[in-house]
C-alpha cells in the first residue's frame, strides 16, 4: 500500500519534469530537467525491486548523460564565439 | 534492545524535520546566495541524522552507514561552495539588504569592465 | 511503534520533495534550478535510506552511494560550465 502511494507520487514528479524539459526556453534548464527525470526513475526502479537496473539508471541516465550534454554545449559555445 | 530502535526512529524523525525546514527556507529566502546557504546546512544535517537513525535501528548495517555519512559530510559543502562562486562570477544580483560584498572588490573583475577609477580606492 | 514513527518521517520527506519541486518550477535564474536539483538528490538519499528499512535489504544503500557520487560530479561540471572553465 505504502509502496503504491510513493510510486504514484514519484511518477507524477517524472511527468512534471519531462513537461518542463520540453517546454523550457533555455537549453541548460532542459538538460537539468532531463537529469531529474533519470534521478526519479531510479527511485521508481528501486521500489519495483530491481536494484541493478536502478544502479545503471542512476549512473548513466542521471550522471553521465548530463556531463556529456554539458561538454557538447560548451564545445558549441566555443565554436560560435 | 527495544529502546535503541525507538531512539533510532526518533532520530530519523528529527532528521526529516530538518530536511523539511531546509526545503521551506529554499522557498522563502529572498536571494540566490541565501538559498544556497540555508539549503546546504539544513539538508546536510538532516540527511546525516536520518542515516544515523537507520543505522541505530539496524545495527549490523553500520559500515555502509558510516561510509555514506562521511561521504555526504564531505561532498555536499564542496559542491555548494563551487556553485556559489560560479553564481557570483556570472553576475547574479544580490538582495537589497546586503551589507558588504568582499568579492566584488577584487581587481580581476573591476579591471575587466575598463574602469580606471575603481583601481585607485 | 517504530513503523508508525517512520511513516511520519516518510510524510515529511515527501513534503520536502514537493517544496523543492515548486522551487524548481518557479525559479527565476538558472542557478536556482541547479540548487533545487542538488537538494532533490540529497533528499532522495534520505528517502532511499527509509525505503531500505521497510524492505529490509542492505543493497539499497549501495545505490545511494552511486547516486550521491554522480550528482556531485554533475554539479561540479555545471558550475565549471558557468565559469567558462570546462
Amino acid at each position: 500500500m505504502i509502496y503504491t502511494i510513493i510510486a504514484i507520487f514519484l511518477s507524477v514528479t517524472i511527468l512534471i519534469m519531462a513537461i518542463t524539459a520540453i517546454y523550457s526556453k533555455s537549453l541548460v534548464v532542459a538538460v537539468i530537467s532531463a537529469g531529474a527525470v533519470g534521478l526519479f526513475a531510479s527511485v521508481v526502479y528501486l521500489l519495483l525491486a530491481a536494484p541493478d537496473v536502478a544502479m545503471t539508471e542512476a549512473a548513466i541516465g542521471s550522471g553521465l548523460s548530463t556531463i556529456i550534454f554539458f561538454y557538447v554545449i560548451n564545445k558549441i559555445r566555443q565554436n560560435n564565439a | 534492545m527495544e529502546y535503541i530502535e525507538i531512539i533510532g526512529a526518533v532520530v530519523t524523525l528529527i532528521g526529516t524535520i530538518f530536511l523539511f525546514l531546509g526545503s521551506l527556507g529554499l522557498i522563502r529566502m529572498p536571494d540566490v546566495f541565501n538559498r544556497i546557504q540555508t539549503g546546504t546546512k539544513a539538508t546536510t544535517l538532516g540527511t546525516m541524522l536520518t542515516l544515523l537513525g537507520i543505522g541505530l535501528i539496524h545495527l549490523d548495517w553500520a559500515g555502509k552507514i558510516i561510509v555514506l555519512i562521511i561521504f555526504v559530510l564531505v561532498t555536499n559543502p564542496v559542491s555548494s561552495h563551487v556553485l556559489a562562486r560560479a553564481a557570483h562570477y556570472i553576475g547574479i544580483p544580490l538582495t537589497s539588504k546586503t551589507v558588504v560584498d568582499k568579492m566584488a572588490q577584487k581587481p580581476a573583475i573591476t579591471v575587466k569592465k575598463g574602469d580606471k577609477l575603481k583601481e585607485e580606492d | 511503534m517504530v513503523n508508525i514513527i517512520l511513516y511520519t518521517a516518510l510524510g515529511f520527506v515527501a513534503l520536502a520533495l514537493i517544496l523543492t519541486i515548486i522551487r524548481f518550477l518557479i525559479g527565476k535564474s538558472v542557478v536556482d534550478r541547479v540548487i533545487a536539483f542538488d537538494i532533490m538528490t540529497v533528499t532522495s538519499i534520505a528517502l532511499i535510506g527509509i525505503i531500505s528499512h521497510f524492505t529490509d535489504r542492505v543493497i539499497y544503500l549501495d545505490i545511494s552511494i552511486v547516486y550521491g557520487l554522480l550528482s556531485f560530479i554533475s554539479v561540479i561540471v555545471i558550475a565549471k560550465y558557468f565559469e567558462k572553465g570546462l
